[in-house]
């Protein structure tokens, strides 16, 4: 049980108090509660714009809370079993980065699976800190990425004593888990931190009949996007600290690159979406999961599709499965993912989370209902009706390991020069490659350019993939690093 | 004391009946149903406050929706009706003895429930033989045929609500998987007049053009519904609705209609220009 009183909203409660105080406003926003901007008042409403307000006595600061955005923060560390909890409103990406910033400075090392999302790697190249990459597990038939190994993450600590800290992502996009306490347990028997990248599992946290969360397994910082399955407006985002981790240093972190200016639409969305969590969770994921599980028969009853579940659970590469997600794999009625993707929106109005190369994810939430669960299980089934082909000729994996060179932030500042991509074979990537979502690198600075990536990119392309990353917005041309410096020196 | 049932056609129009009593109330799953008897209409029933089927003038809907079919392909034996929770389009169903099964899936037991106790005008035939009630989703339920029906009939709300899914291209795909080779698909097409019902009627009749080769409109004058002008869609595998019609067939049957005639049938397929364009846009 709590021990706190969670149907209390600080945040949410202090907006109404202040705006009852009809206080005539001389500070920013400049649009003064929306009446400068008519048009964008019509358009979000004037109960929005009324509360769109900047930081005051009254309403507390983000930067250095001493009172509602303190209590609420406490109210938010009681619901997710944390020491504290800071809010978040730069998204679940900088949430990553205050982990991996706090964990490891300059030249240390953190191990991590490669899989993670761009942006655990992108705070390597802000820090400087030196990735040790452990091979995800892979399933052949799926073609996806697994969770980390036991034995690999071992022998990763045993090979890197040094290595500061062991980030884990938990759940992955498609619902994988690892085995997250054995993890953890291990990396604070090396003297490691353990972190883990949560975006994908708030719910964990309110529901029993879920994988473990990471603060149940005792690990030292989790980031936990509450705007994904918690509800909460986009961009917003929980870190949660435990143990020994200094909340005003991590704090100090935080504020190195977040706003000054944090939005009370977000954090009041984070306050009232936690109390709904806390009070309602059980019941409300408890729909979500049977909703997901009669999806996946369903779908599976079509043929063709394989809706996966808790059947690939092995105890090691997949620990847990997160029976919310309603991933599916494609490709056996010759179709990838980002196909079945693009059909579900451009032919039946439906839009999923992401397709990959032989995947697609549909995100089940507390906002879904049974009527709309059967427009998509009937649209998958016309799907394969009318558009199943041979798969012969088909990529067939989404993940390729990677031949690190160097650390991210030294290839990603080195000298570089451009070269189109399909020359760019043998070369040292300098920058990121990725299909958005599910926003995981194909390619991260310091990496080789292997004949098997460069084949994965133009296969993405012509099926559709969203590519991102490269300083070239048509990714016709890649950066790699120079083999001379600026003088025309060999290097 | 006066008490009047209004509904919004548009934002700017309302269509008032006044009411003597308020027979009955009830939130179910999917929608709020009321059933209220006045002078003018009889006993009527709403769902979410949108008139549905009225005693006095619910022959001009159930005629056309199910005369039309049957005059084109009189082999009709398997008819699968999608809502029509009322009873309405079944009992015209079941006139015809060629008929040897009606699938009624309905997803709203309440509606069936009500219409049995206050509509028995509608609902009187709901416990025929040939007739099996469904409680579920049409599309879930359409979506598990194959090959199966001669008929189906989508008897639905309107596409705001529970039936919104019965206006999908997943639907309509599902349905013409569902027909046999001679297969017919009818469905009750909205007004072409206010703007909201045309925006669906648009839609809806793009989507089934998209699997049946053959695709027309026809038109009913129904005071009850927005604007009175309502539309149903025709949509075949084989047979057009004009040059197939076996006149001499049906007349023979002598079902006594109060709307329908054959010469009405085929006159119903002649459209004013304006919905012509609609739908050739």
């Amino acid at each position: 049980m709590y021990k706190f009183d969670q149907s209390k909203t600080p945040i949410y409660e202090a907006l109404e108090r202040y705006k009852a105080m009809r206080v005539v406003p001389f500070d920013v926003p400049g649009h003064k509660r929306g009446r400068g901007n008519s048009e964008l008042t019509e358009f979000l409403g004037e109960r929005c714009m009324s509360v769109d307000v900047n930081s005051m006595k009254p309403l507390d600061n983000l930067c250095h809370p001493v009172s509602v955005i303190k209590e609420a923060e406490e109210l938010a560390a009681d619901a997710f079993g944390a020491k504290h909890v800071f809010f978040m409103i730069n998204g679940t990406t900088s949430a990553v980065q205050s982990m991996v910033l706090t964990a490891c400075k300059r030249g240390e090392k953190i191990i991590m699976p490669r899989n993670v999302h761009r942006s655990a790697i992108n705070a390597l190249v802000i820090s400087g800190a030196q990735p040790v990459y452990v091979n995800p597990g892979t399933n052949d038939e799926l073609g996806i990425a697994l969770g980390m190994s036991i034995k690999d993450v071992e022998k990763a600590i045993l090979l890197n004593p040094d290595a500061k800290a062991v980030l884990v992502n938990n759940p992955t996009y498609y619902g994988i888990c690892s085995p997250l306490k054995d993890i953890v347990e291990l990396a604070h028997k090396h003297g490691m931190l353990a972190l883990v990248d949560e975006a994908h599992g708030t719910h964990f946290y309110f529901n029993d009949n879920l994988p473990a969360s990471a603060m149940s397994a005792g690990a030292d910082m989790a980031a936990v996007s509450m705007h994904k399955t918690g509800g909460s407006l986009t961009q917003s985002s929980f870190l949660l600290i435990n143990n020994d981790i200094s909340q005003g240093y991590v704090r100090q972190i935080i504020n190195l690159t977040q706003t000054t200016s944090g939005s009370y639409l977000l954090m009041s969305s984070l306050d009232i979406s936690r109390k709904n969590l806390a009070l309602n969770g059980q019941s409300i994921f408890d729909k979500v999961s049977q909703l997901a599980a009669y999806a996946r028969d369903e779908i599976n009853k079509i043929g063709g599709f394989y809706a996966y579940g808790r059947e690939l659970i092995n105890n090691d590469t997949v620990f847990d499965f997160d029976v919310t997600k309603l991933s599916v794999h494609t490709r056996s009625i010759g179709l990838a993912g980002i196909e079945v993707y693009d059909i579900l929106r451009d032919d039946y109005d439906i839009q999923i989370e992401f397709g990959d190369i032989g995947n697609i994810l549909a995100i089940i939430s507390v906002g879904d209902k049974a009527l709309a669960i059967e427009r998509l299980i009937s649209s998958m089934s016309e799907i394969k009706r009318l558009y199943s082909r041979d798969k012969a000729g088909m990529f067939d994996h989404e993940y390729i390991n990677p031949l690190v060179a160097m650390t991210p932030q030294e290839a990603f500042y080195a000298p570089k020069i451009s070269v189109p991509i399909e020359k760019s074979f043998g070369k040292i990537c300098s920058e990121f490659v990725m299909c958005y979502p599910p926003g995981i690198p194909i390619l991260a600075p310091g990496e080789y350019i292997t004949k098997d990536i460069l084949n994965y990119v133009a296969y993405a392309k012509e099926k559709g993939c969203f590519l991102t990353g490269t300083e070239d917005i048509y990714i016709e041309r890649i950066n790699v690093v120079s083999e001379y410096d600026s003088a025309g020196k060999s290097l | 004391m006066e008490l009047w049932y209004t509904e919004e056609h548009s934002p700017d129009v309302r269509f008032s009946i006044r009411v003597d009593e308020h027979l009955y109330s009830a939130k179910s799953n999917f929608q709020r149903i009321d059933i209220m008897r006045s002078d003018e209409f009889g006993v009527f029933m709403t769902l979410d406050s949108l008139m549905m089927i009225t005693e006095k003038d619910e022959f001009i809907y159930h005629d056309m929706i199910v005369h039309v079919p049957m005059a084109v392909n009189p082999d009709v034996k398997k008819v699968l009706v999608i809502g029509g929770g009322d009873g309405g389009t079944v009992r015209e169903l079941t006139r015809y003895e060629s008929v040897l099964e009606i699938d009624l899936v309905e997803i709203d037991d309440m509606v069936v429930s009500a219409c049995l106790k206050y509509l028995p005008q509608t609902a009187g035939k709901l416990h025929d033989k040939r007739v099996n009630i469904f409680y579920e989703d049409g599309l879930k339920f359409v979506r598990k045929k194959e090959r199966y029906y001669d008929l189906i009939i989508v008897d639905s709300t309107d596409p705001f609500g529970p039936g919104e899914g019965l206006f999908t291209k997943e639907f309509y795909g599902n349905c013409y998987k569902a027909l046999n080779d001679n297969g017919i698909l009818v469905n009750q097409h909205e007004s072409p007049y206010y703007k909201v019902y045309a925006e669906s009627l648009k839609r809806a009749n793009k989507r089934i053009r998209q699997f049946f080769p053959i695709t027309k409109l026809y038109q009913a004058h129904i005071p009850t519904y927005p604007s009175g002008h309502w539309l149903f869609g025709f949509a075949s595998k084989k047979l057009d609705p004009v040059a197939d019609i076996k006149e001499d067939y049906w007349n023979s049957l002598g079902i006594k209609t109060k709307y329908y005639n054959t010469e009405l049938h085929k006159g119903s397929f002649a459209l004013p220009n304006y919905v012509k364009e609609l739908t050739e846009e």
